[in-house]
């Protein structure tokens, strides 16, 4: 089976009604080399365990989210909105 | 005459391990099995162990629609598959082995104008490169594939196609057990269920691999663990540009025969062949979120089955028989990462994602060659590691996004 995912608008919904957008990446600050941007463009973790994922309601109400999924379970573990501090701070999200 | 009444063992069981081994192969998959067959047959390497975490062709390797073609987009990418395509065809006299490889030809339908280009520019390539492919029109179509809905009643109409002669379907376990066979007997030693869990590094190398039935020294690594890549990169350091996907397929009850060539329509995501056993084989794109759970979901045959409908409405009432899932490693331009890395003894074969079953003998001979004298040969160059370090791809997204 496919799994439920919660739209933090609408609830549970199939994942099917969802855009996955990809493990959270953090971008190089600054003037970065081409080393750093093309690490962040295109290397990735792949962890088969908890990612911090980007998700969008594509067919519902379009929200983007973000989601702990346990890749080797498709168990959704939390959702929640990006905020908009953090990422200015952290540069994670 | 009695013997025959008993399975005899294809290869021997395995032993304790050996506390070194000049080659350590991560992978008991078709790439790994091929790496070492030609190392030993090619090059005389036999001190050379296979480390399977699972049964030898539990990956992708024993799981694939088994479609193999050279109709690639870039010239990189065709020239590649054309050696390969090249290989399999000798295979089965090569390992002495029934592969059951029939070359009766693949169809990319065009359902577009933009279908039709596409259709085009991948003919062009590979007739450059002596590679049997062109684009033929709905009239070529009906006498290559009569049962074929040609009519405007579908949804996408097909316009065109884009015809490649020798492409075919194989017998994937068979691949696997005549590599696995011919390796053993050369020397290789192949050890099922036993999982690599760590590498030990000195400066730039690794000297020696942790497993669950403990630790072994090696001159070199090679890792061709497909849609576990990043796992085992992870281990040994290195970070890679994939991402592990499921890849889903499905066969009917076995019909009379009468599908010959390989029908794959981009714009429907869907493709169907017929298997010597009558059983039509139908699969699809990967599914887009990352995953390692490798379990088959109910969307998949909802939309594959209607897909497959719109070309062959005469499917109607067949019967679905089973359907799997495999793990399939996703690099960003759909071309492999093959070769060496930033760690001096540490090799891969990786980010196949979708088609890598057509290059396991291509990536043993390229790869065997590799290791055994230390220079990447020409025709892998291109899909070297380094050249997402130096932004400088590869794109086949055209021409292996929904075609394996
Ligand atoms: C449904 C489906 C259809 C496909 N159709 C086609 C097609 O039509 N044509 C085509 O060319 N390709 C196709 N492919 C892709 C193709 O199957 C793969 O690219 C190819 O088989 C990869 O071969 P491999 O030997 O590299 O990997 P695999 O066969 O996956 O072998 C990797 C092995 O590594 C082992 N491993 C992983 N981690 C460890 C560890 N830590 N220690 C020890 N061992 C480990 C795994 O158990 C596995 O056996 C398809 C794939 C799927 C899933
Ligand atoms: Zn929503």
């Amino acid at each position: 089976m496919s799994f439920l995912l919660e739209c933090p608008r609408c609830g549970s919904r199939p994942v099917d009604e969802f855009a996955y957008f990809g493990e959270v990446t953090r971008r190089p600050k600054g003037s970065a080399s081409l080393r750093e941007l093309t690490e962040y463009v295109y290397f990735r973790d792949n962890v088969a365990g908890v990612q911090r994922e980007w998700w969008q309601h594509r067919t519902g109400c379009g929200e983007w989210f973000l989601a702990e999924r346990d890749t080797r379970t498709n168990e959704v573990l939390a959702i929640h909105l990006p905020q908009p501090e953090r990422a200015q701070a952290g540069g994670a999200e | 005459m009695r013997e025959i009444f008993f399975p005899k063992r294809m290869w021997r069981p395995r032993g304790d391990l050996k506390r070194r081994y000049d080659v350590v192969i991560v992978g008991g998959g078709s790439h790994g099995l091929a790496t070492a067959y030609y190392l030993a047959k090619h090059h005389g390497v036999k001190d050379v162990c296979i480390l399977e975490r699972s049964y030898i062709g539990s990956g992708a390797s024993g799981r694939n629609t088994t479609i193999i073609r050279a109709n690639y987009r870039t010239p990189e990418g065709a020239a590649f598959y054309r050696e390969s395509v090249r290989l399999y065809e000798r295979l089965s006299s090569e390992l002495d082995f029934n592969l059951m490889f029939s070359q009766h030809g693949h169809l990319t339908l065009a359902h577009s104008d933009r279908g039709l280009v596409v259709a085009q520019e991948r003919a062009e390539v590979n007739k450059l490169l002596g590679i049997r492919s062109e684009v033929i029109g709905p009239d070529r179509i009906r006498e290559l594939c009569p049962e074929l809905d040609l009519s405007d009643k579908p949804a996408y109409p097909i316009l065109g196609a884009l015809y490649h002669p020798p492409g075919g379907i194989i017998r994937h376990d068979a691949v696997v057990w005549a590599y696995a066979r011919g390796a053993d007997r050369l020397g290789v030693e192949i050890h099922p269920y036993t999982e690599v869990t760590g590498f030990e590094r000195s400066g730039d190398r690794i000297v020696a691999v942790e497993t669950t039935r403990g630790r072994v020294e090696c001159g070199q690594v090679v890792s061709a663990t497909a849609g576990w890549s990043s796992l085992v990169g992870k281990l040994a350091g290195l970070r890679l540009p994939i991402t592990t996907h499921i890849l889903q397929a499905f066969v009917t009850e076995p019909l009379k025969p009468f599908l010959d060539v390989i029908i794959v329509s981009s714009q429907l995501h869907v493709y169907v062949s017929q298997t010597d056993r009558g059983e039509f084989l139908i699969g699809a794109e990967i599914e887009p979120y990352t995953t390692y759970k490798s379990t088959g979901t109910l969307s998949f045959l909802e939309y594959s089955a209607r897909h497959a409908l719109e070309l062959f409405p005469q499917l109607e009432k067949t019967k679905v028989l089973r359907t799997w899932t495999g793990l399939c490693d996703l690099s960003p331009d759909y071309s492999p990462i093959l070769g060496k890395t930033e760690i001096e003894n540490f090799h891969v074969s990786a980010g196949w994602g979708t088609y890598g079953f057509k290059a396991a003998p291509i990536v043993g001979v390229t790869l065997a060659e590799l290791v055994a004298t230390q220079k990447t040969p020409a025709l892998i160059a291109p899909f070297a590691l380094e050249r997402f370090y130096t932004d400088t791809l590869v794109s086949e997204l055209a021409a292996a996004a929904v075609s394996h």
